[in-house]
């Protein structure tokens, strides 16, 4: 009996520390990323820093604005959203609700596949085939542009949006459908004004989870974007984005410098987008419920 | 002549036979109570009549349904033409997740396409008085329908199905989640409705069936056992089984 209770008494309290070291490893992390981001406050003010319009970190005096950086991954991840959300909810009706079974499992395999490409090669892929043709079809002097890596990226959010949306129109229930059919609605009425609004919230929040998926991608967009940090006059011309600039940099910057310092600060300020979307796709979902 | 008439009707789900020989003439501008015990297919029946067996597969069916003389399954027969003449309340109330005003201009917007504004506003206060809801509802048409009680929401699709001007309502036990007072509000609300509609009712609750109903048919295992006005069928019935389904004996 005793070694019986000993023996729970200890698995349980391991599970318990289990539960607590994840909470713990991100406190962490957090705090050091706001320990070694913040100190670039010292050097320069957050508005000349979120609003500087020069990025320069090795030069002397550094310049370190990440204003071009911001909208680089802005301009890339609009261009992507722009791409992917009417494609991929328009793949999550036809396989919620017009796809005959075989075609909806193949479809949907074809997904799953799709989200397990290693991003470095589909931005591989993207270098030797889509940039390109980026060239070609723009007569531009480089295809390394923020729309090639708009549509590189559309891709990798796909799955996100098309399985999440799939889902919300999925849990849409069958009443509703049946009462649109029964006033004579036919399968478009009912999709486009009974499913699509039922659905509406979890469709917010797959487009959300397909954006911050965009955001926080790096080596697609490193290889395929051209990595110039300056502010973007159009979509055709090669950007920057945040995740690359820190790619990119931290092997070259030196521990403690001030460079070092502002790529943390890029950090905080991913950081800091990804976690208020997420909150967003969060508040979404619930909503459903 | 009846407004719908079936002449041999019969329904299979796959191998299983779902509705046998059903021959019966439903009188325009009466009630008309399908009863039976569970799974006797008294909704497949009510079902073949806006044709909401089509969306599950591996239906078959022989046999005709007329309305008014022309065949619903005539290659002609146009499935939203028919849906708007045929409509449908079901057991459990599903307005949309709309609001109120939405839910009744939904059916108006998809038979007429555009239409103007005062119309889709008349329309709402037309239904919505002959459900008896304009009083409650009038201040907070744009409030979510799924906010409303369980027999507002009835009432509602009710309205939904009156703005569409139909000619038959079909009513799959509309009252079976609802408390007695609201059941007997809505039955009232039948009676009201009668003058302009052909009603088909199917219902679980005998007591409603004679309270409502003009005309009553009794169904067992798919057959239609017996069919006329609902006194006979209530005190003096011709066959052994409707007489023990009535008298309480199995169901």
């Amino acid at each position: 009996m005793v070694v019986r209770k000993v023996k729970e008494f200890i698995i349980e309290k391991l599970i318990l520390i289990c539960g607590i070291a994840s909470i713990f490893f991100v406190l962490l992390i957090f705090l050091f990323l706001a320990k070694e981001g913040l100190a670039v406050f010292k050097i320069v003010s957050p508005s000349s820093f979120l609003g500087g319009k020069s990025w320069y970190p090795i030069s002397e005096p550094p310049q370190l604005g990440i204003l071009p950086l911001i909208l680089g991954s802005a301009i890339v991840t609009l261009g992507a959203a722009v791409i992917s959300v009417p494609i991929g909810v328009g793949c999550a009706i036809y396989i919620a609700e017009i796809a005959p079974l075989k075609i909806k499992e193949v479809l949907k395999a074809g997904i799953e596949l799709l989200a397990a490409i290693p991003s470095v090669v589909l931005g591989f892929i993207g270098m030797v085939t889509l940039v390109p043709m980026v060239k070609n079809v723009f007569h531009l002097p480089t295809g390394l542009t923020a729309l090639s890596g708009s549509i590189m990226l559309a891709f990798m959010a796909m799955p996100t949006i098309v399985s999440i949306a799939e889902d919300a129109l999925y849990s849409v229930p069958k009443t509703y459908k049946e009462g649109a059919f029964a006033l004579g609605a036919t399968h478009w009425q009912t999709i486009w004004r009974v499913m699509l609004p039922a659905a509406s919230s979890g469709i917010l929040a797959a487009v959300m989870l397909g954006i911050g998926r965009v955001i926080g991608e790096t080596m697609a967009v490193m290889m395929i974007t051209g990595n110039s940090a300056v502010i973007p006059q159009s979509i055709l011309v090669p950007v920057r984005t945040l995740t690359a600039t820190i790619a990119a940099e931290m092997g070259e910057a030196v521990v403690g410098s001030e460079h070092y310092f502002a790529l943390f600060a890029i950090g905080i300020v991913l950081f800091v987008i990804s976690f208020a979307i997420n909150v967003t796709a969060d508040l979404f979902l619930h909503k459903r419920q | 002549m009846p407004k719908i008439q079936t002449n041999g009707l019969g329904l299979w789900y796959g191998g299983f036979h779902a509705l046998k020989n059903v021959n019966a003439g439903f009188e325009a501008n009466k009630i008309t109570a399908i009863i039976g015990p569970s799974g006797c297919g008294k909704s497949t029946l009510l079902r073949v009549f806006n044709r909401m067996n089509d969306l599950i597969e591996g239906v078959r069916i022989e046999g005709d349904v007329l309305i008014d003389g022309s065949n619903i399954f005539d290659m002609r027969t146009d499935l939203v033409t028919l849906r708007e003449k045929v409509g449908m309340v079901f057991q459990r109330p599903n307005p949309f997740p709309l609001s109120i005003y939405e839910n009744i201009v939904f059916g108006v917007r998809v038979h007429n396409g555009r239409v103007k504004r005062d119309k889709l506003d008349e329309a709402v206060e037309q239904s919505l008085k002959s459900v008896l809801l304009w009083d409650e509802l009038k201040d907070r048409l744009d409030k979510p329908a799924l906010r409303l009680s369980l027999e507002q929401k009835q009432r509602l699709c009710i309205a939904r199905l009156i703005a569409v001007r139909p000619d038959v309502l079909l009513m799959d036990e509309p009252c079976s989640t609802l408390d007695p007072q609201a059941t007997a509000r809505i039955e009232e609300l039948m009676r009201e409705l009668k003058a302009s509609y052909t009603i088909i009712i199917v219902t679980h609750n005998m007591q409603q069936a004679a309270r409502v109903s003009d005309d009553t048919g009794f169904m067992l295992l798919g057959e239609l056992i017996e069919f006329g006005r609902t006194e006979a069928i209530f005190t003096a019935p011709r066959d052994k089984r409707t007489e023990d389904y009535i008298t309480g004996r199995y169901g």
